[in-house]
């Protein structure tokens, strides 16, 4: 039970301040908080989406990072073609990142394990060598985004507090989905799968379907992730889509805890703070980072999450 | 007799040169408790993976209710009445007893393809799950992660989560393996309950439990069947005792 407080205590902290951050930056007068934050509530929703099929699905896709690409051109090859409602850009946006997930997850899901790795990872490339090839929207050199989602007044996404307030309750909006679609009936076949695949074959539930359904809404929910990403750096590039992006997802995902509902939450904040923080130092900054996530993952099993409950029980 | 429950036909399956299972032809009737023994290597698992769907058979035909169910997938034969335990025990180990045996009823009970409401708050399937458990004795265990249970306890468990599907018939692939003199006499009397609601495969090395359940009994040596019949009928059989005096003495000492 004290466990279980410790955990609480510190979520609800991390909450409490992500939601009180853009009083802290006003009051301080610190603006590049805000701009660090609203790229680490963006990816956090990003781990967040990762996490449905990883932790819980137990689908370890190593190619998130295509619907970051996917949801944010998007919106920059929409505003590029003139059109500029966040009311088009957003549906399609989503839409787009579905349809490269049912088709993805149809032709990856046939396999498992090692080879599920491999191949969702040589779709991300594939579509990070399209973007690539894309003349027309930059090619190599990515898209510059001039215009922002525009949402006829509703909310103005070149504010910087609205912005982070958008993205932040994108967030909470997608963790509560989670939440609802892990403990529905739905959520706790594709469990069951993770856990035990035959056994769920024997009792009567066709394994595929249902974790194909689970691919389509993580690959959404990341793609809406893209579309905020566009719009935070008013830019976007293949590079979003590299695999090193997918890896950083996953690192989030693991270093925050998988399978938990705020576990990804937590990693994207410590890790993004780490790498902003150590960057500063020094720019060998990976070598201190590499070591440190090791020393979490070979000691702390179930991340950070896991090492508060833990710590909690003493 | 009316049509069988269950109908299989010259089923053969090969593994390269081996036929492992031989133009096994048998019928299971409503109600009836089936045993099919044979000995080691005779390909009883074999015979049970072609009659639950993880194995498609080379020739040959198997029908559920005069239904040719040969090429149906695992989970299509399961929503047609057909539940199984493994052998070898396979269940989600870190899901509670209870959730292990909802999910059984729960795949029977609608679509699954619902994304909001809990379904740990279901009242329906939390019934028939707590039933099912009740049923095996092991109510009391219900809120315990599975990978908490003993082995004699996970075995039971199978069993529950094979009857919350609510089947026509049970396939049991050796339910007492691995189980204690006690457990398996309490695994015994269970059986020998469970068998007045629902008709029963069962394959077993238990011979006296075999022999104390079952209706009628197919004898599997080499992947051919060498005799077929009642409890007495098997027991005077010299095929029979020829095929097991070989390796193991059980027919004659225990019969």
């Amino acid at each position: 039970m004290k466990g279980l407080s410790v955990s609480k205590a510190v979520t609800a902290l991390m909450l409490a301040g992500l939601v009180l951050l853009p009083l802290y930056s006003y009051l301080s007068g610190n603006v590049f908080i805000l701009t660090l934050f609203t790229r680490i509530v963006i990816l956090a929703l990003a781990a967040a989406s990762l996490n449905l099929i990883m932790g819980f699905g137990g689908m370890m896709s190593f190619g998130h990072a295509a619907y970051l690409g996917i949801g944010g051109y998007a919106v920059g090859m929409l505003a590029q073609e003139g059109v500029g409602s966040g009311f088009i850009q957003f549906p399609v946006a989503l839409a787009a990142s579905a349809i490269y997930a049912l088709v993805i997850g149809a032709l990856s899901l046939r396999t498992r394990g090692v080879y599920f790795i491999m191949i969702t990872l040589a779709f991300a490339q594939m579509a990070y060598y399209v973007a690539s090839g894309l003349a027309r929207y930059g090619g190599d050199d990515g898209l510059t985004v001039y215009k922002r989602s525009d949402f006829s007044g509703l909310i103005n996404l070149s504010n910087r507090t609205q912005f982070y307030y958008l993205c932040l309750a994108c967030l909470f909006g997608v963790i509560f989905l989670i939440w609802r679609i892990v403990n529905s009936r739905f959520g706790l076949v594709v469990q069951g799968l993770r856990s035990n695949e035959q056994r769920m074959q024997a009792i009567g539930f066709p394994a595929k379907r249902y974790q194909l359904v689970c691919f389509v809404i993580s690959g959404t929910m990341c793609g809406l992730a893209g579309a905020l990403l566009a719009n935070n750096t008013d830019f976007v590039s293949p590079a979003v889509m590299y695999w090193t992006r997918s890896g950083d997802l996953m690192v989030m995902v693991i270093l925050g805890g998988m399978g938990t509902l705020l576990g990804p939450v937590m990693g994207a904040v410590v890790y993004l703070l780490l790498e902003e923080f150590l960057s500063q130092i020094t720019e060998y900054w990976a070598l201190i980072m590499g070591p440190l996530l090791l020393l979490i993952v070979l000691f702390g099993r179930g991340g950070i999450m896991g090492l508060l409950g833990r710590a909690g029980r003493g | 007799m009316a049509e069988p429950l269950l109908r299989v036909e010259k089923l053969v399956r090969r593994f390269g040169g081996i036929v492992a299972t031989d133009h096994v032809s048998l019928d299971v009737a409503s109600g009836e408790l089936h045993a099919i023994i044979g000995p080691n290597g005779a390909g009883k698992t074999t015979l049970i993976s072609q009659l639950t769907g993880h194995l498609a058979p080379h020739a040959g035909s198997v029908s559920l209710g005069g239904r040719d169910i040969t090429y149906l997938p695992a989970y299509r034969r399961c929503a047609l009445g057909l539940a199984r335990s493994f052998q070898i025990t396979s269940l989600l180990l870190d899901f509670t007893a209870a959730d292990n045996v909802a999910l059984a009823a729960q795949a029977h009970a609608g679509t699954s393809f619902r994304f909001f409401a809990n379904a740990r708050k279901e009242k329906g399937l939390r019934a028939a799950a707590h039933a099912a458990l009740d049923r095996v004795g092991l109510a009391h265990r219900a809120d315990v992660l599975v990978s908490k249970l003993s082995h004699g306890e996970r075995r039971q468990i199978e069993l529950a989560v094979a009857l919350a599907s609510k089947p026509k018939l049970l396939l049991l692939d050796e339910p007492m393996a691995g189980l204690g003199v006690t457990e398996s006499q309490g695994m015994v009397k269970l059986l020998q309950e469970l068998r007045k609601e629902v008709s029963i495969v069962l394959v077993e090395h238990d011979m006296p439990a075999v022999f104390a359940l079952a209706d009628r009994i197919s004898v599997l040596v080499y992947g051919r069947v060498i005799a077929s019949g009642n409890p007495d009928a098997i027991r005077a059989n010299e095929d029979v005792k020829r095929a097991y005096l070989g390796d193991q003495h059980v027919v004659t000492h225990h019969g």
